[in-house]
This record gives C-alpha cells, structure tokens and sequence, in this order.
C-alpha cells in the first residue's frame, strides 16, 4: 500500500506595518483618518495608564501589578476589531481593551487596589472580569459563543490570554469543543514569549502558536503583534467569520513582553538585557507614530496634545478611585450567592 | 399516580422543564443519540433538537467550562458528568469559576445551572465509577449540593434546582435509579433546597443520612428511631437535625463516603455546637473506611452495612 498525505497545513503569518512605519497598500485595512488616531490615543492611554500603575504600586497604592507595556498594539487592535455586542473574556494583561471600550479607569485602578468592585463592569458592556487562573477562562467563551448561537444573536465572543495558558488543557478542551461544535468564537493570543521566566521555546515543541488551532480543524493565523494595523485586520476578519457562521479562528498575536511579569517579578534574573533591546527598536507605538507621521497625521504637537490629554484621563482615574469609601463588611456575603445560607445570615450578624 | 424509578423522574423533571423554559439546555458526553449511558436523557435529543441536546466530546473541564459562559450568557445549562470521579477533572471549573463568578463580578455575571452527575457505590462498575465525594463541593462557598434518596424526591428536588439562581450539584445515587419505584405525580411541583425532611419519626435516636445510604437506614432501624433525610448537603438544614436531636438526645450519622473530613463531621459538629446539653451519649458517625474506594469484589468490605447502622443506633441508645 502506498503511502498518502492526508493533511497538510499552511501557517500564515500577516505583518502590514513594519518597524520604520511602512504600510502595504494591499493589505491596509480600511479605516479612516480619525480612527487611525483613536487607535494612536488609546495605545498612549494604555501606556500613561499602565506606567502610573506602577508608580501607584511603588508607592503602596495599587496591590501587584501586571504591565502591559510592548504589548499596547496587540490589545488596542484587538479591542478596534470587536462590536460593542461581541463578548469579551479576558484574562489579566489586556486592559487595553478595556480602556477601548470605555471600562471606567477608576475602576480597573480599583481592582488592582484589592477591590473586588472594579471587576463589576458597566452593564452595556459584555466582557467578563480579570481571569487570573491562567487559560481557564477559555471554555467559557466557548459556551457564551454557544450560546449566542442557540439565541441567534448576530455576536462573536473574543478570548484572550497569553502564550502560558497554551500549555493548559482548558486550552485544549476549549479548542477542540469550539472546533467539534463550530462555535463562533475567536481565540487571540498575546504572545509576549515568556510565562513568568519560561521562553515560549521552553513551553512548546511546536514552531508557531498559531499552528496548534490545525489540529482542532480550524484556522491559526499569526499576526505581527507590535503592528496594530496587522493585529486589526486578523482579528477583525475572524470575529466577521464567526459572525457570518464560519466557526473559531485563532490568532497569534507575536508581540514581547517589555516588562517584568507583575510589579512582584524581576525579569532581569533570567532575561538577557541584549533581548529586551532588541524588541525595543520594535516599540508598537513609534512605529504608529511614524506611520502617521507619514500620512500628515502626527506631530510633536499633536503627541504633546494626546498625552497632556491623556494625563488628565489617567490623573482623574487615579482620583476616583481614591475617592471610592472602602467596601462594607457584607459585602464578603452579599456575592457569593443570590440569597444568603441561614449560617452566612447568621455569620454576618456575628461581624 | 405512575409508579416511576429515579432514572424515569428525572427524565420527566428534564423534559418539564425544557418544555417550560427555552433557557434550559443539556450538553454533556453521551446524552444525545445514545439517551445517556444510564437512559437519564432517553428521548430528549429526538424531542428537543441537538441544539438543546448537545453531544460533546469526552471533556469534563471543557463542558462544565462551557455551561458556565452558557449561563454568563442568559441559559439554564445543565451539563452532565458521566461519573462523579470524572468531575475531578472539572473540579478547577467547577471551584475556581462556577462557584465564585458572581462574586467576582459582584453580580454582573451568574451561574445558574445543574451539574447533574451519577454517584456512590454498589453498581459493579470500574475505577472511579462509584465515587461519594460530596463533601468536597460541600466546602466550597457558592454552589449548592443536592442529593435525592428516591424518584419522587428527585423529580421535586431537580426541578427547584433548575430554577435556582446559582450553580447546583445534583448527585444521583446510581445504586438507587431503579431499585426504587416510587408514585411521581405527571404535574410539576418542586422541593425547596436546603430544607431536609423527618422520613420517619421516631423518640429515642435521630439518624441522620442522605442518598444512598437512606435506603439502608430505612431497613436498618425501628421504629426509636427519628429517621432525617438531608436531602440538600449544602446549604445543609441544620434546624430540623437540631430540633430532632433535642427531642431524641441521642444522634447517629449515616453517610457513605470515607468517615474523615466526611459531610457527617459537619453534621456532627453542628450538634456538638448547638445541641451538646441536649445530648445522652456519644454522637457516631457510620462511614465508609478512610481508604480508597475498591472495585467490586471489595465493595462489601467497603461500603456501611445495615448491621453497621443498627448496631451504631443499639450502641447510642444504650445511654
């Protein structure tokens, strides 16, 4: 008997947006003026957010922190790609989507600062709190999909998490339960290389992330994760699929993690510094900047602009948050179920 | 009134409830075409639709996962775990998300749904098959724990749970599915959770116990004895067991699973906190052995006996 192929696949990777701030025409998706300088206002906004976390951190006002910084590209994109019906499932470094979307800064402060409040989001918005139990969160944008689907609501769920939670078996549970029931859903990861202090190429044999979504008969796609433009159209084009009934994508997003790990993390105990230099010349946001500066859209004043803007955004964020009163003792027992147990009842009179 | 088994009750409870709400879907391994592997779903996949009856792979996490962004969504999930030993591979979704998403969203998000899953001994089945681990989920804030004894209980139980705001798990004793055959009314009616029932009164000694193991209580002990059925382990009803004690002073705890760190304890300690001066004796707890559940050849070693039970209640009453 001969030997046949049954399969064979082919990992795309889309880059639209290079380091000097070049575009391909071809690929350029369409956006105008105004929203490329949304996306440049809100990858500044993350960074101004993300760098006063960790002065507040420093300074005993916010818990342990986990930056975002090199990664501003991967979420703003992202977030630009998502409808205000879609479903967001995050886990614990995307708060860039979270500022796209309008989720009170005050209270993404609050959250870090040890208040379980902050995780209560605005009720126009679909995205689920922090997942900080590392990939378990993706089944559930599998059952959210599901169950949009059953309702037929015209809804993608989006679900993101970073390259440690691919070595999770929720990862494989969920990619193979949205690949069986063609779920509507879009897996994005943010591959910033190292979880914790372990490369990417310590945590898989495998050459790409994105080539693993094979194996469950759908799509991985790899995006340049410090090009926004890149990381837009990939996940912009999947949510459209899951939408339109073509079933889950994955997206790669490769970017770097510029940071340490949490604000309780020193990097530089098993970082080459040579590394970390490298990806600096690959800053996602100077290389937004010189692109527009191309296209007529950017200056020093306009930067000046957006970030004394943005300053006071954060700065009144930081406020507000502060102003929050403590919460209440009942508050342990007013969540955990809708109605209290007769001993919580009883244990909350105890106080 | 039909005379139904548990396996039946439930179905009917099952199929109720879909008819009444669309919220209601079913997913879990086997449910679909092949009814269940213990017929618990018969007849609902040709009656509802796959949409409502979803065939999944073979994925505990995955599908408890799944029905918890079902419920974040707006359904009314029901995911079946084939096998309780199988949930301990969707303990992690079950502790770390279903049980607490509405804490951690400070009520934005839900998890209204039933994890219905067959459990404890005596069906001469493999490794992991027979699990009575109850108490594990018993400790966990924020999902509650059912366990019906019989059909008509089950049909009652099963349907308020459906209706429940938050997560349930609903443990079917899989010895008991058709041992029993009970009068079930067709209509609906539903059993309150967290409340338990005196199945038999009696003076002398109160016995507590829950599922499988009432049976043999029933059969076990005369009529000294007050005979408690829990019927729900968490929120568990403490005020019935108390006041039943108080009557009796005397208490004996029947469960099935390994005596240590056992739900009995907390029955037992709740006693010794409320109860201790209405007390004759000693309060015992009938339990299995703090060892490994065994495959079938040793299940008789194993499990608690009609002679441990009545030999634990003459053992109280001789106070």
């Amino acid at each position: 008997m001969p030997q046949e192929i049954l399969a064979t696949f082919n990992v795309r990777r889309l880059s639209i947006l290079d380091p000097d701030g070049n575009v391909d025409e071809a690929l350029m998706p369409e956006l105008p003026d105004a929203e490329l300088r949304r996306m440049y206002e809100m990858m500044v906004l993350l960074r101004t957010y993300d760098n006063r976390a960790l002065a507040l951190q420093r300074e005993g006002r916010l818990g342990t922190y986990p930056p975002s910084f090199g990664q501003e590209a991967a979420q703003i994109g992202s977030a630009f790609a998502l409808k205000p019906t879609d479903w967001v499932f995050p886990s614990f470094r995307e708060v860039g989507i979270h500022l796209t979307l309008g989720y009170p800064i005050a209270q993404l402060y609050q959250y870090w600062a040890g208040d379980e409040r902050g995780q209560r989001g605005p009720d126009h918005l679909n995205i689920f709190p922090f997942c900080v139990s590392v990939g378990t969160h993706l089944p559930h944008a599998v059952g959210a999909a599901l169950a949009a689907r059953y309702r037929k609501d015209p809804v993608a769920v989006a679900v993101f998490f970073g390259d440690g939670a691919t070595s999770k078996g929720d990862f494989h549970e969920a990619f193979n339960m949205a690949g069986a029931l063609n779920a509507p859903v879009v897996f994005v990861c943010q591959n910033n290389q190292w979880a914790i202090s372990i490369p990417v190429r310590e945590q898989t044999a495998a050459a790409t992330l994105a080539q693993k979504a094979f194996g469950y008969g759908f799509e991985g796609i790899q995006v340049d994760g410090n090009d926004v433009l890149a990381v837009y159209r990939g996940v912009k084009e999947a949510l459209d699929r899951a939408r339109d009934g073509g079933g889950p994508t994955f997206v790669e997003c490769l970017t770097y993690r510029m940071a340490d790990h949490t604000t309780a993390d020193d990097a530089a105990r098993y970082r080459p510094p040579e590394e970390v230099a490298s990806w600096r010349e690959r800053d996602p946001l100077l290389r937004l900047e010189r692109f527009l500066a191309r296209r007529g859209l950017w200056d020093e004043a306009y930067r000046n602009q957006v970030q004394e803007q943005v300053q006071q955004t954060v700065d009144a964020g930081v406020r507000a948050m502060e102003e929050i009163p403590p919460p209440e003792r009942s508050d342990l027992f007013t969540y955990t179920a809708a109605a209290p147990t007769p001993r919580q009842a009883a244990q909350l009179e105890e106080s | 009134m039909p005379h139904l088994n548990m396996v039946q009750a439930i179905n009917q409870a099952l199929a109720q409830e879909m008819e009444r709400d669309d919220r209601v879907v079913l997913l879990g391994e086997d449910i679909g075409k092949d009814g269940g592997v213990f017929r618990v779903t018969e007849g609902l996949w040709e009656r509802f639709g796959a949409e409502r009856v979803i065939d999944t792979p073979l994925s505990e996490s995955g599908i408890v996962g799944t029905a918890i962004g079902m419920a974040a969504y707006g359904l009314r999930p029901v995911p079946e775990i084939q096998f309780l030993g199988f949930a301990y591979a969707a303990l992690d979704q079950i502790f770390t998300h279903a049980a607490r998403i509405r804490n951690r969203s400070r009520g934005r998000y839900s998890c209204p749904m039933v994890i219905r899953t067959p459990y404890g001994g005596g069906i001469k089945a493999p490794e992991l098959h027979e699990e009575s681990s109850e108490a594990l989920f018993c400790h966990m804030p924020g999902i509650k724990v059912v366990v019906p004894s019989g059909p008509y209980h089950a049909k009652g139980l099963l349907l308020q749970a459906l209706r429940d705001p938050d997560p349930v798990l609903f443990l079917e004793p899989t010895r008991l599915y058709r041992m029993i055959r009970e009068e079930v009314p067709e209509g609906e009616y539903t059993i309150p959770l967290g409340k338990a029932r005196v199945v038999r009164e009696g003076k002398q000694v109160t016995v507590v116990s829950w599922g499988s193991m009432l049976e043999r209580v029933l059969k076990a002990v005369g009529p000294e004895a007050e005979v408690i059925d829990l019927m729900t382990l968490s929120p568990f009803d403490a005020e019935t067991v108390l006041a039943s004690v108080r009557k009796t002073g005397r208490a004996v705890v029947v469960q099935e699973a390994p005596k240590t760190g056992g739900f009995g304890a907390e029955i037992v300690a709740t006693i010794a906190e409320e109860a201790i001066l209405y007390l004759r004796g000693p309060v015992l707890r009938v339990a299995a052995p703090d060892v490994t559940m065994p495959l079938p050849k040793l299940i008789d070693a194993y499990l608690p006996t009609m002679d441990h039970i009545s030999n634990a209640v003459q053992e109280v009453l001789r106070y």
